[in-house]
């Protein structure tokens, strides 16, 4: 299992136990965490799925696709040189312990 | 007594959304999701896409069981509704009546069966149990007839033609997805779908379904070892017909989602609103459509908020390596231009309808948020923000 730490804009931190193999997105949704909606399930269609990952694990995360940077363009809130669509994070053994940040909304 | 609370007939994406939604928006009474396929709620989208080549099952799921259980939702999978008894205000399953204050008819809709003889023996693809039966017969090399040429049948030819299948899509209609796309964008996806192998018949409906394959109306026979039919849908309206609500392509509801008794509303596949844009009444298949329905009925439950219905439709097809979004929605008497390669622009009577695209999610999201601000938008203007 990989821990992953969601971080919502109060300040506030949920930590979820997710499968190898499951994205950043999937992890949030099937925990019902508020904040991640992930509306086209994963198709990289929906943009409600916008998370900033924290600066300890930009490096490690990789950088986004060009396809993910275009649908970033329709993400709610503001979008930093940290966004990342967060069903395109898939989670292995080296990401055990990421920390990601909830944008103000979704929507 | 206790009060009976929101009962969701339909445990679809439309449905879950819409117990989900009532709990953000602090509805405190009993939620009931009842539905008649067993198991968790799911998405369809990836049944014709990735689950097809995966077969990942448990990815499907929308939320866990645990979410039932935490949200205080109860979830009755396996149970089909027999009728609703509006005067009683409750439905009937067999011989055991539910009451409700609110109901919520979320049935979406089931493939049409055309009138072609013999076809018991083709296939669906509607179900994760219609999906699961496609993955076995996918498992060998097979000629595939495809009855159907619109998102779904096409979905899967791709996917069957990138498995090493032999893939023949029958189309009634003289060019590809005609209801929903462009004349431009069926071309450039007939191009596409040739180039892949896939031998396509248009303007041919299939008139016979054998052991052998599919004959089509001027005699063609398409030789197949299983047919998949993606032929379209027909809305699950009978439960709301025979209790008296009004339906047609489906069923009937208002600007605010209701339908004609006050008490019930619907959503989704199975509902037909009036389109915000042109008042004109639409009944849309999209996870988008159900989504912003169940949101909206809601919040008008659980708050008594009043707006109407306005969000802008989008949808998505991923055939092979070639996405196709559409932000907005295009009746048929448009006019198209192409505005830049793969995007086209289709206007009607009131201005700007819909944008499709094709491996462009920048341009789709820049369409999206120009037809959603309601700015009155042109060709220049959409060519301009395009380029931009
Ligand atoms: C293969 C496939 C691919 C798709 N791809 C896309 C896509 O790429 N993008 C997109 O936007 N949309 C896609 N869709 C469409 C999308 O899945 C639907 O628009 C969406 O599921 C509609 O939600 P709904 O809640 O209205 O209905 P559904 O999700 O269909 O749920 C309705 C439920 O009601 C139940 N029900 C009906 N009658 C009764 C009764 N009397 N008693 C109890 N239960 C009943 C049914 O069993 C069903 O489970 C696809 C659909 C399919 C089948
Ligand atoms: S879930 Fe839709 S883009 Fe990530």
């Amino acid at each position: 299992m990989i821990k992953v730490t969601y971080v919502a804009q109060d300040g506030s931190a949920t930590t979820i136990e997710a499968e190898e193999g499951t994205s950043v997105m999937q992890a949030a949704v099937s925990n019902d965490l508020d904040g991640i909606v992930g509306e086209c399930g994963g198709s990289m269609m929906c943009a409600t799925c916008h998370c900033y990952v924290d600066e300890a694990w930009e490096e490690r995360t990789g950088a986004r696709s060009a396809d993910e940077e275009e649908m970033l363009e329709g993400a709610a809130a503001e979008v930093t040189g940290r966004s990342r669509l967060s069903c395109q994070i898939r989670l292995d053994p080296s990401l055990d312990g990421l920390v990601v940040h909830l944008p103000e909304e979704q929507l | 007594m206790s009060q009976p609370g929101v009962l969701i007939l339909g445990a679809g994406q439309g449905g879950l959304q819409a117990a989900i939604s009532l709990r953000q928006n602090g509805y405190a009474g009993p939620v009931t999701l009842v539905g008649a396929e067993p198991g968790l709620p799911y998405q369809r989208p990836p049944l014709s896409k990735a689950y097809l080549l995966e077969g990942k099952a448990e990815a499907l799921a929308l939320r866990p069981e645990s979410f039932f259980t935490s949200k205080a939702i109860t979830l009755r999978p396996g149970t089909w509704v027999d009728a609703i008894d509006r005067a009683a205000r409750q439905i009937r399953i067999g011989s055991e009546m539910l009451p409700y204050d609110h109901l919520i008819l979320a049935t979406g809709t089931r493939n049409l069966r055309p009138p072609i003889a013999g076809l018991e023996r083709a296939l669906d693809l509607r179900t994760l149990a219609d999906a699961a039966a496609l993955r076995m017969a996918l498992a060998d090399p097979q000629r595939i007839a495809v009855i159907g040429g619109g998102f779904i049948g096409l979905e899967f030819a791709a996917v069957a033609r990138k498995l090493g299948h032999e893939v023949s899509v029958i189309e009634a209609a003289p060019r590809l997805m005609a209801r929903a796309v462009s004349p431009a964008m069926s071309r450039h996806f007939e191009h596409w779908h040739r180039a892949q192998g896939v031998a396509l018949h248009l303007g041919q409906p299939a008139v016979a379904v054998d052991e052998g394959g599919v004959t089509l109306a001027d005699g063609t026979h398409v030789a197949a070892g299983f047919v998949l039919l993606a032929a379209g849908v027909r809305p699950n309206s009978e439960l709301a017909e025979a209790a008296g609500l009004a339906t047609g392509n489906g069923v009937t509801v208002d600007a605010g989602l209701r339908t004609s008794d006050p008490a019930i509303f619907a959503l989704g596949d199975c509902a037909c609103f009036p389109d915000p844009r042109t008042g004109a009444p639409v009944r849309l298949e999209s996870v988008q459509a159900a989504t912003d329905h169940a949101r909206l009925i809601a919040a008008r439950i659980a708050k008594g908020e009043t707006a109407d219905y306005a969000a802008l439709p989008w949808f998505w097809s991923d055939q092979g390596d070639q996405k196709l979004q559409i932000a907005g929605l295009a009746g048929p008497e448009t006019t198209e231009e192409v505005v830049a390669e793969g995007v086209v622009a289709r206007f009607d009577a009131l201005g700007l309808a819909a944008v499709e695209t094709v491996n462009n999610a920048r341009a789709h999201m820049k369409a999206r948020r120009m037809l959603a601000s309601g700015s009155a938008a042109g060709l220049a203007a959409l060519e301009e923000l395009i380029a931009a």
